[in-house]
């Protein structure tokens, strides 16, 4: 053991993306808002679920871009509180005949608490470490959700089944088109509020620690509040997302919500673009569909064959869809010139 | 007490597991400072190819050897075709490259290998050794492989030329480079060096989960525990690290109610974790300074 | 005499801004040259630069070979020993190993334990305290530990980046001594960035003034200290 302590100046370990990079354009905003409305209107009820799932997952993803793009903690346990939002939304559904859209804040509100609980121990762990505790709690939740004590209510091992919603006031809208619609509009919300945070002084603070968490403290950001902060909205964000999930499934079952989810999330992070809002959508039409598309193409090698796409995207785009959407912008600005 | 006694002593004996892949966790941190998450799987991949040679009829010392020497060229490939593109990128950017990797890995094996689970065999035999009902001769024999390891990489660190520029690089890259040290290369050489201490960790590790291709799932997250419980900067701290974790395991086991196999692992890597909020640096780690 | 070191057009770049605009010197073989300037103004861009350690243009020679599109260790190879700004000690190695790998790159066993002993001639500090670990050194020690790092590889051009830096004065003198010695006995041609013109121009043959990225003033340390504009600029008279 030595007596020389290493001393290093620590380069971030997530990458700084400035405030205003954050978000898009209003013009490409207009756009991607058109294609997210029209879209369901043209297609068949199973692809308007996977719509509403390419939302949802965008939520997580979301979330967690918040967190880790945000405020620079590293988080391999979003599964974790996307199954807490879900089980919450499902028991107040089934248990105490809550109405669905009642339960999705609340899911929130009790994720949020339970993210701000978690990011107390999480304060001094960081990169390498926070990542194995994240971990640990992703690992630890399904088989959390499988105790015979909680069996009561969780249903244990099968879990619980939920009852999908019918459009309101008798709208002639399918099921899946209505929670679509419900879900656009809960997802834009987030989306605006989390832009609106990302600006706001909390989100400076939520950046000034991302890039060099001493020198935020100096400054004297109270750094142990906002990054609790940080993992309390990322948690509960990520918890409507569950809530949502489990009414758009229709079921929540614990080896629904396993440590291969939490790297779905974060895979979804890097390649929409980690700090980048605007891609959480990318990386999660990423993760639904990339798989799919691995497995059509080799049944067999399905695994090895998602892993040489995700390996062709980084090594493309080793910034994610951010990367391309600021190649995007700078060919349009050299448009308009000519 | 006895049953504690006991519960220790087999704690040790399947901790020989976990330290021997902590030993190549560290061997990966101190070439790139972050963790590889297929280092599992290399590991098992390695595995697989000194089976299929001992199919082939090569005798398991001789398969033993040429799987060495095919995982330290197969690490240095995967660094040199793979990891060093993303060299520039982002840290989160390998990181999924590292899963890529792992998904590749594991669904090749899959295809080459199928799944089911085979007998691996070992050079030391599984009888009760020295008479004891709770370390067989294969516990011991590897218990002995991860020490001899041990002292074998702290020789190579201390001693030799090589490992001194390895270390310089590992520590202060530019100055290194003003040396001239390649440091890409020191990179690529420590990837070889913990793929083939990887392959060693498989091989000892098989004949007792028997092997499949994703032997190595808990078996890496009680060795990255344990490594870090360690000190990542430790080679010492990792096979110590890796003992501890196997005892954490057993005694969580058996004495904290309601706690069956599957909660073993977020008991024991809480354990860990409670650990290091005390002691960030782990066990045995060099206590890290920041500077603004 | 010819030249060693032979710098043309040299532009450096930090990402988007340039840092150097053009510089142009040149360095005859056994000078003792200084670079002198304010903070900031470029000086140790260029060494670094020279060793291939920032984005450059321009062409530079060393001994007749050109240095473009050679990696840092290659050049260092060639026989150019950079000592950079804060020393870049390996703090959490002994101060033997840092010795040891200033020789990494040679061959010749038996030799570099005999440099090792000349080092501890040089600096008899450094022979006290051979297993202690570098970072337990004073800023003194680690600097002579950091002049004698790059002594060892043999280095035909030494690049010493501002070694006067945080050093107490007496310090000071007896390392730009030693260096003296260096470069007459060892004919190792060196090249000192300081912001300690006084010093820096007492012992060197050669000086060039740059500012902001661009080469000022050039003549013999003579000429330079001598010279009033630098004389109220950089010696405070």
């Amino acid at each position: 053991m030595s007596a020389v302590q290493e001393v290093i100046t620590e380069a971030p370990a997530v990458e700084a993306v400035p405030k205003r990079a954050m978000t898009l354009g209003y013009g490409a905003s207009l756009i991607m808002l058109a294609l997210l409305i029209g879209a369901p209107l043209f297609v068949k009820n199973f692809i308007i679920f996977q719509l509403t799932m390419l939302l949802i997952y965008g939520l997580a993803v979301l979330a967690l871009n918040i967190l880790t793009g945000g405020s620079g903690q590293f988080s391999l346990g979003q599964s974790a509180f996307y199954a807490v939002g879900a089980y919450s939304s499902a028991i107040l559904m089934e248990h105490a005949g809550m109405n669905y859209a009642l339960t999705l804040p609340i899911s929130g509100v009790i994720c949020f608490g339970f993210g701000f609980l978690f990011g107390q121990p999480a304060l001094r762990l960081s990169g390498v470490y926070l990542a194995l505790a994240t971990f640990a709690l992703a690992t630890a939740m399904p088989q959390l959700l499988k105790l015979g004590y909680f069996e009561e209510w969780t249903g244990g091992v099968q879990g619980l089944v939920v009852t999908k919603p019918d459009a309101p006031f008798g709208l002639p809208i399918s099921q899946d088109m209505w929670l679509y619609y419900f879900t656009l509009a809960v997802t834009i919300a987030i989306y605006i509020f989390s832009v609106n945070l990302l600006k706001s002084r909390s989100g400076r603070a939520f950046m000034a620690i991302r890039d060099n968490e001493i020198a935020a403290s100096a400054m004297g950001i109270d750094v142990a509040l906002y990054k609790t902060l940080a993992f309390g909205v990322s948690a509960g964000i990520t918890g409507v997302a569950g809530g949502l999930g489990a009414i758009a499934v229709q079921f929540v079952a614990p080896d629904g919500y396993t440590i291969t989810l939490a790297i779905s999330l974060f895979l979804g992070m890097v390649v929409g673009g980690v700090g980048w809002l605007p891609g959480s959508i990318v990386g999660s039409a990423f993760i639904i569909f990339v798989p799919n598309i691995a497995e059509g193409i080799s049944k067999g090698l399905s695994g090895a064959v998602f892993g040489v796409l995700l390996f062709l995207v980084i090594f493309l785009v080793p910034h994610g869809a951010r990367q391309v959407a600021i190649v995007a912008q700078q060919m349009l600005g050299k448009l308009k010139k000519n | 007490m006895e049953l504690f006694t006991n519960q220790i002593l087999a704690g040790i004996a399947t901790g020989a597991i976990y330290a021997c892949m902590a030993l190549a966790v560290v061997m990966i941190y101190q070439a790139i400072d972050h963790l590889n998450f297929a280092q599992g799987e290399m590991a098992m991949f390695s595995t697989f190819i000194s089976w299929q040679l001992m199919q082939w009829g090569i005798p398991y010392w001789g398969a033993f050897v040429l799987t060495l020497a095919f995982s330290f060229a197969g690490g240095i490939a995967i660094e040199r075709l793979l990891f060093k593109p993303l060299a520039k990128a982002p840290i989160l950017t390998n990181v999924a490259g590292f899963i890529a990797l792992f998904a590749i890995i594991n669904s090749v094996a899959g295809l080459i290998w199928d799944f089911t689970i085979k007998q691996y065999p070992t050079p030391f035999g599984s009888h009760p050794f020295l008479g004891s009902q709770l370390i067989s001769t294969h516990q011991a024999g590897m218990i002995g492989v991860t020490i001899l390891l041990l002292i074998a990489l702290y020789f190579f660190f201390q001693f030799t030329r090589m490992g001194l520029a390895m270390r310089a690089a590992a520590s202060l890259p530019e100055s290194a480079r003003l040396v001239g040290i390649n440091t890409s290369w020191m990179i690529a050489l420590g990837w070889g060096m913990a793929a083939a201490i990887g392959s060693i960790a498989g091989m000892m590790i098989a004949p007792v989960v028997f092997l499949e291709p994703n032997m190595m799932g808990g078996v890496l997250i009680y060795g990255f525990a344990a490594a870090v419980l360690g000190g990542l900067t430790s080679p010492f701290g990792a096979v110590i690290g890796g003992f501890l974790v196997g005892i954490f395991e057993n005694l969580a086991g058996t004495y904290i109610p309601g706690v069956g196999n599957e909660l073993k692992l977020p008991i024991a890597l809480a354990l860990i974790i409670t650990v290091l909020v005390v002691k960030p640096a782990g066990l045995f780690g060099r206590p890290i300074v920041k500077r603004v | 005499m010819t030249a060693m070191l032979n710098v043309k057009d040299l532009r450096a770049y930090y990402g988007q801004v340039q840092a150097l605009h053009g510089l142009n010197f040149d360095l005859d073989e056994g000078s003792m040259t200084t670079l002198l300037g304010a903070n900031g103004a470029g000086k140790t861009t260029t060494l670094r630069a020279i060793c291939n350690m920032v984005r450059s243009t321009g062409a530079i020679e060393f001994e007749g070979a050109p240095l473009a599109g050679r990696s840092t260790e290659n050049i260092v190879r060639l026989g150019i020993a950079h000592v950079p700004q804060g020393r870049g000690t390996f703090t959490t190695l002994t101060v033997e190993e840092n010795l040891q790998l200033g020789a990494i790159t040679r061959t010749d066993k038996k030799n570099i334990v005999s440099d090792i002993e000349r080092m501890y001639d040089h600096f008899p500090v450094l022979k006290q305290r051979y297993a202690q670990q570098a970072g337990t050194l004073s800023g003194g020690e680690q600097q002579m530990l950091a002049v004698a790092r790059a002594l060892m590889l043999r280095p035909r051009l030494m690049l010493l980046d501002e070694p006067s830096f945080g050093l107490a004065p007496l310090i000071v003198r007896d390392l730009f001594k030693i260096l003296g010695k260096i470069n007459r006995e060892d004919k190792v041609t060196i090249l000192v960035v300081e912001q300690n013109a006084q010093l820096a121009l007492e012992l060197a043959d050669r000086a060039y003034v740059i500012e902001t990225g661009r080469i000022v003033m050039s003549g013999s340390a003579a000429e330079i200290a001598d010279n009033e504009d630098v004389r109220k600029s950089y010696l405070g008279y």
